[in-house]
């Protein structure tokens, strides 16, 4: 009995393919890319981890002195039983470089990797290790690439580090973990030498950790716009069987059991459309994951391989969430069949037409969530109430909309003239309760797309206008050894209108690492800083010693206010007397009087000079630096520094345009899927007008205007949504996540672009149901008038 | 962690991750340039008991089994391997010279085991013949140019020991005047040891220190190309009889040919009646799972022309030395037709 | 002549084909009604289809009005179906979407042939003008057809299709759509061909043709 039941239960999908298709199709692609972007938050964390026990990254033990090294101190602490490896660290062509010992390196996930030929090598013919976006930085040196080496840095053996920096000692000896018992203390085995701990690691999760909040963010509407499709095909299917239902009751089978054999229908669902679904979140991750890793890169300095590895822990949720959603989709329609009355009737167009008063207690609850919405703007603090306030927009709005299509067509009926203009507006309106999950889909896609994009444009003419502020200087050099600097400066004193020394120490500003720079008292600084914030007179004093600068992130993160003190250095604090924009830098920043800085921190290196110089002599002192022996990489004028930050910009909001083309495939996709369920539900509107004198070719016309209309409407409501999406992104969740706060500019041109991709979206998902509709045999619309419904 | 395998690739040939026999086949093979041991050579002291750079590979091998003041037995170990890239030495730090040291302490119910490497031309490792001392680190074996005395210190994480030695009986050369021969091809190594050492000392491990005396062996070995390619694995035998006498006894086990056994029936007066293969029998007789592999822990040795028919028991059946390269070590003892204790060595177990 | 059917053969596909009609031949005349009668599965909705061009013929011709429809494009066949043709079938004849009053004028606007007074009259007739405002989901099924035939006459087209117009009703109501129904196509001037299975209804007729086994009797 029960398996003559589920077999006849099932044989509803071996008529309905599409509607089967569509409710797979749909739950796989909402678990697709949750499952895809948990993999890739998986990767990103484990690479953290991995990080954390790097070299240079990772919470670690250090050994430093005023000055570098001498080899004996590290030999002599290794006689006396400290288990400590040496690091050579040096910039070349804007690379760091790391010079180790592998003999003694702890294991750490950045060791170098030496298989086959390349310990010789590596020991005694200067093998450099790079990755291989970082290799060609380093072209001349014997450099071969490893891909487990982070960006912008190269490994190679301290003699070889030696070499290419001019050094002979060691910048710091990393301490291994555990140490032996009993060990002689530091202060009599090397006295100068004190133990330090770095913790870049856990700055880095810190710092990323809105990233991946923002990716989850995105991966959870995605998921809900998959379920918004699994509902309605699941809800349908239900209601379509209700006469089967009622037979399969009057034949004997009890309610409780006819539920559990659809709840089991459902999990089998849930399995295919599952394993489907993990699959194919491996392809989206595998796609999005080299996107993600130039983001984490270029935001924040993180490092992620581009390769995915498959991890057991992601493909179970992936199951568990398509299990979820499949029960939290087929819930209502599961509970309507267990208290279903045995005999009553099949109301599947009823299903599909919401009542005026549940449309209006939607859009009631709708506003409800905006009304949150707004309270969270009001009230909220911190990177969650960022997002729920951020949910509650989308979701509001995204309930009202059925209401506001209701709206616009009826406010359309009164200008539409023509019969069959008056007729088309009238059955869209009609069709409103049945599409409008898929449109609720579009919607959230749309206004994503419109937030998302107007953040990152505004963003990036933000930050190109900054650049060509701050990039006042035509050329940037970096010296490699001291004597080098020595030439280098009298050069430029000769040949430059000015030179300005750079000068970087790295501290600890309010607990976390950040850098104070030394600036030399010049207009160019006054010309290309702009102060977000200053205290009276604020160029004057900070030149003088009598004041600091700090950046936007350090300012919001700390809460300062102009007059506070700052402490820069054990013993050296300032008052706060400007604020300046930062963008793209994810530490804190001190701006001070270089003069103020070498006093107290003397041997700062590397030894970077910014130089005015007319444009038409950039080239000449370009040659005569080279002269000098500075490398050619190591000089770089304000173009090429710009084309760098420019590109690191790109990269990092790669990830987020994919995502927003893929929601908004996704939201195609609930298009198809409402309207080729709802297709043979609109036969008795349409059987009428072609009897009447419409060819069938003509009403699939129709239908694609329709989807257009629908597509068109939705626009209209998503573009104010939208902005107001990017209004929170830049306003509230930025600052939040990255320290700044940005202007918002319009981009019309970009919404009428898309505004055509979610007519082509909408076109498209209509036009096979359309073309199904043009080529529909007679007989099944004439069917329409006879058959009993 | 690759560097460290690396480094194990390198040592291989002198601890045999056979395993990997193949990717250093050619070293079996062909010697580089590297010198090798030729029949009929004399050891020079206290020179030779410095490093000989001229040869692939070199080690300080000493191995100790020692009593506890509570009665228990433990086993100490203390190993200093040279491996060279070129035949050269030099004191920049880029010389071809690479240093890797071990140390273990077995008790009866815990195993512990340490590593170290260094590069050679630092000063981090080394030896010097005269005054005598071999270290890497902290750990440091020193004393007479004769190595009569020597003082030995290991510490690492868990453990750590100071001992001091004595010797009770002359240097003795293995083969035929230190050329032992591992193979039938005829690959050979420099060989001597120092089987006679008393030891007084203190051991410490978590649970605190303990005083102990015992015997101790040294061995010497220096060779370029000790292995021969189808040899997958050694286990050597280093008894300590009552009566002074002393027995070292290895067998090569071998993937194609048969196995290859040599060693030395050792008297209390030094001299050395060296062993033939055939001359001994030595079969498992109990299997301990360590480390995911099958250990015998538990041998039947029989040496006919001595009389000696034994059983050996492992102190600690998970002597597993669980450093980047992995082999068995540790102390036994054994009874029979004799009884006494001695250290046991197992390579090439996977 | 208004409509002239010679020799229409229509199968369906099955194993072996379906043979609906085998040679049919009829003529009806201008402002002449016609009762098509036979028993279920004889054709006879098959021939109304035909005529009305939503279904084609294997072979024989139908001319309308001297225009030979057989043949003729899809979008040709919709113009004829807009112009000439109005339709009236059992049940669910109007569009959902639409109220009374915009499906009343449907058909009429779609044939460019709009005539208040006319539509206005019919309503009367009919008893609709009260329920102009209405959706065709809150009308009787009596109410419904009557609706149904007002907006097939709205245009006054040369002929109109009824097939089974009343089968869904009670007989009482059926009666009075029929009345209505025959009334208001005289006034308009149009032909009608009627299907049923009811001797009764079809006795209300000009004449009356019984279709068996695909063929004339």
């Amino acid at each position: 009995m029960h398996r003559a039941a589920f077999l006849a239960l099932l044989s509803h999908w071996r008529r309905q393919p599409l509607q089967l298709i569509a409710l797979l199709f749909g739950l796989a692609a909402a678990t697709a890319l949750w499952t895809g972007v948990q993999a890739i938050n998986q990767e990103a964390r484990s690479s953290y981890d991995a990080a954390a026990s790097a070299l240079g990254q990772g919470t670690e033990q250090r050994l430093t002195g005023e000055g570098p090294i001498p080899r004996e101190t590290f030999i002599a602490l290794r006689r006396a039983g400290w288990l400590v490896s040496p690091v050579v660290e040096g910039q070349v062509n804007g690379v760091t470089l790391l010079g180790v010992d592998p003999f003694t390196l702890p294991p750490m996930a950045a060791s170098p990797n030496l298989q086959g030929d390349r310990l010789g090598a590596f020991l005694n013919n200067g093998l450099i290790l790079a990755n291989a976006d970082t290799a060609p930085a380093l072209a001349g040196y014997n450099v071969e690439t490893a891909a487990n080496i982070p960006d912008a840095q190269a490994t190679m053996d301290v003699t070889t580090a030696w070499e290419v920096l001019g050094k002979t000692g060691f910048d710091y000896l990393v301490v291994t973990s555990p140490q032996p018992m009993g060990l002689p203390p530091l202060t009599e085995v090397a006295p100068g030498l004190t133990q330090v701990t770095e913790e870049a690691a856990g700055d880095i999760a810190n710092l990323t950790r809105s990233f991946h909040l923002n990716l989850t963010a995105f991966g959870l509407l995605s998921f809900a716009v998959g379920l918004f499709i699994v509902h309605a095909a699941i809800g349908l299917a239900f209601e379509q069987r209700r006469s089967m239902f009622r037979t399969l009751r009057a034949l004997g089978l009890p309610a409780r059991n006819l539920t559990l054999l659809l709840a089991g229908e459902t999990a089998v669902f849930a399995l295919l459309a599952g394993a489907l679904g993990v699959v194919l979140g491996y392809g989206v991750a595998s796609m999005l994951l080299p996107g993600v890793a130039g983001t984490l890169r270029g935001l924040y300095g993180a490092s992620v391989p581009g390769s995915l590895t498959l991890d057991l822990s992601w493909v179970l949720s992936g199951f568990a969430i398509t299990f979820a959603g499949a029960s939290v989709a087929a819930a209502s329609s599961l509970w309507r069949v267990a208290t279903l009355p045995i005999l009553a009737p099949a109301r599947p167009r009823a299903w599909a037409m919401a009542s005026v008063r549940g449309r209006l207690l939607q859009a009631g609850a709708g506003a409800l969530l905006l009304v949150i919405s707004a309270v969270i703007i009001a009230q909220g603090e911190g990177l969650v109430a960022g997002f729920a306030m951020l949910g509650a927009l989308l979701f509001g709005a995204a309930l009202m909309l059925p209401f506001f299509l209701d709206l616009s067509l009826r406010a359309a009926a009164f200008v539409v003239r023509g019969v069959l203009g008056q007729w088309v507006v009238a059955d869209t309106r009609q069709q409103v309760p049945g599409m409008s999950l898929a449109l609720m889909a579009l919607l959230l896609a749309l206004a994503a797309n419109i937030g998302v994009g107007t953040m990152v444009s505004s963003f990036r003419a933000t930050f190109t206008g900054w650049l060509d502020q701050r990039l006042a200087s035509e050329l940037y050099l970096t010296a490699q050894t001291p004597a080098q600097a020595a030439a280098l400066e009298a050069l430029l004193d000769a040949e430059a209108d000015a030179t300005l020394p750079l000068r970087t120490a790295q501290a600890r500003l309010v607990g976390a690492p950040a850098a104070i720079l030394g600036v030399v008292d010049h207009v160019t600084y006054q010309q290309g800083w702009p102060l977000i914030e200053a205290a009276p007179d604020p160029w004057a004093r900070m030149n003088a010693g009598e004041g600091a600068f700090i950046n936007e992130q350090l300012w919001r993160r700390t809460g300062l206010a102009m007059g506070d003190r700052l402490e820069l250095l054990p013993g050296w604090s300032l008052p706060i007397v400007g604020v300046y924009t930062d963008y793209g830098n994810p530490e804190g920043q001190a701006m001070v009087a270089q003069p103020e800085l070498l006093a107290r921190v003397p041997d700062l290196s590397p030894l970077r000079y910014a130089a005015r110089v007319a444009p038409e002599r950039v080239e000449d002192l370009r040659k005569a630096a080279e002269a000098l022996g500075v490398p050619a990489g190591n000089i770089l004028d304000q173009a090429s520094v710009k084309r760098f930050s420019l590109d690191v910009f790109e990269r990092t909001f790669l990830v987020t345009g994919a995502l927003n083309v893929l929601t908004l495939g996704v939201a195609a996709i609930a298009i198809l899927a409402s309207l080729t369920t709802l297709a043979s539900m609109r036969l008795p509107q349409l059987a009428p007008v072609w009897a009447m004198g419409l060819t069938r070719a003509r009403l699939a016309r129709l239908e694609l205007l329709r989807a257009a209309l629908f597509a068109a409407l939705t626009f209209l409501f998503a573009l104010p949504l939208g902005l107001a999406v990017a209004w929170m992104l830049l306003s509230v969740v930025n600052v939040q996540a990255f320290g700044w706060k940005l202007p918002m500019l319009a981009f019309p041109v970009e919404w009428l672009r898309l505004l055509a991709l979610a007519l082509l979206a909408a076109l498209l998902a209509a036009a096979l149901p359309a073309w199904r509709l043009g080529r529909m045999a007679p007989s099944r619309l004439l069917k329409v008038f006879a058959d009993e419904r | 962690m690759n560097v460290k395998a690396l480094l194990t690739l390198l040592f291989t040939l002198v601890a045999g991750s056979f395993s990997q026999a193949q990717s250093f086949a050619g070293l079996g093979e062909d010697a580089d340039g590297f010198a090798l041991p030729v029949l009929g050579d004399q050891f020079v002291f206290p020179e030779d008991h410095g490093p000989h750079p001229a040869f692939r590979i070199e080690w300080w091998y000493l191995t100790a089994n020692l009593i506890g003041a509570d009665g228990r037995d433990y086993g100490a170990q203390w190993t200093l391997f040279r491996s060279a890239r070129e035949p050269r030495a030099d004191a920049t730090w880029q010389s071809p010279q690479t240093w890797m040291g071990h140390a273990a302490l077995t008790t009866p119910e815990a195993h512990y085991a340490a590593e170290r490497f260094a590069r050679g031309g630092s000063g981090q490792a080394g030896a010097v013949a005269s005054p005598f001392a071999a270290w890497i680190d902290d750990w440091e074996m020193s004393g007479s140019d004769t190595l009569g005395e020597l003082r030995l210190t290991a510490r690492a994480g868990g453990f750590a020991y100071d001992l001091t030695l004595d010797a009770q009986g002359p240097l003795v050369f293995h083969g035929q005047d230190g050329h032992s021969v591992k193979s039938a091809e005829g690959q050979a190594s420099r060989y001597y040891s120092q089987p006679f050492y008393e030891v007084t000392g203190e051991i410490e491990t978590l649970a605190g220190p303990m005083q102990v005396t015992g015997t101790a062996w040294l061995d010497r070995e220096y060779s370029s190309q000790p292995l021969g390619r189808t040899q997958s694995g050694w286990d050597w035998f280093a008894f300590t009889f009552p009566d002074g006498h002393r027995l070292m006894a290895f067998e090569l086990r071998d993937s194609q040919n048969a196995d290859y056994q040599s060693g030395s029936w050792i008297a209390p007066d030094g001299r050395v009646t060296p062993l033939q293969p055939g001359d001994f029998e030595a079969e498992p007789n109990a299997w301990t799972d360590v480390d995911g592999r099958r250990i015998p822990t538990s041998w039947s040795f029989t040496y006919p022309a001595q009389g000696v028919d034994v059983e050996l028991t492992a102190v600690n059946p998970n002597a597993w030395n669980d450093l980047v390269f992995a082999y068995w070590e540790g102390p036994f003892r054994f009874s029979g037709t004799h009884n006494g204790t001695g250290y046991l060595e197992m390579t090439g177990y996977e | 002549m208004l409509l002239n059917v010679r020799n229409v053969s229509k199968s369906f596909p099955g194993e072996p084909p379906v043979e609906v009609l085998k040679g049919v031949s009829l003529d009806l005349r201008a402002g002449e009604s016609l009762a098509l009668t036979g028993e279920s599965g004889s054709g006879k909705s098959t021939l109304l289809h035909i005529i009305g061009g939503l279904e084609s013929a294997d072979a024989g011709s139908v001319t309308l009005d001297g225009v030979e429809l057989s043949g003729m494009k899809d979008a040709d066949l919709a113009d004829v179906r807009r112009r000439h043709i109005g339709v009236v079938f059992q049940q669910f004849n109007l569009i959902p979407s639409l109220n009374v009053h915009d499906n009343l004028i449907f058909h009429a606007r779609l044939a460019g042939r709009q005539d208040n007074a006319w539509t206005n009259h019919m309503a009367g007739a009919l008893g609709l003008t009260e329920m102009l405002r209405r959706y065709p989901e809150q009308l009787s099924g009596g109410q419904q057809q009557r609706v149904a035939i007002a907006r097939a006459l709205a245009g006054k087209p040369k002929l109109m299709l009824a097939d089974e117009p009343t089968g869904n009703l009670d007989e009482d109501t059926g009666d009075r759509v029929m009345e209505l129904m025959l009334a208001l196509t005289a006034e308009a001037g149009t032909g009608l061909l009627m299907v049923t299975h009811s001797p009764a209804r079809a006795g209300a007729l000009d004449s009356q043709i019984t279709l068996s086994h695909g063929r004339l009797s």
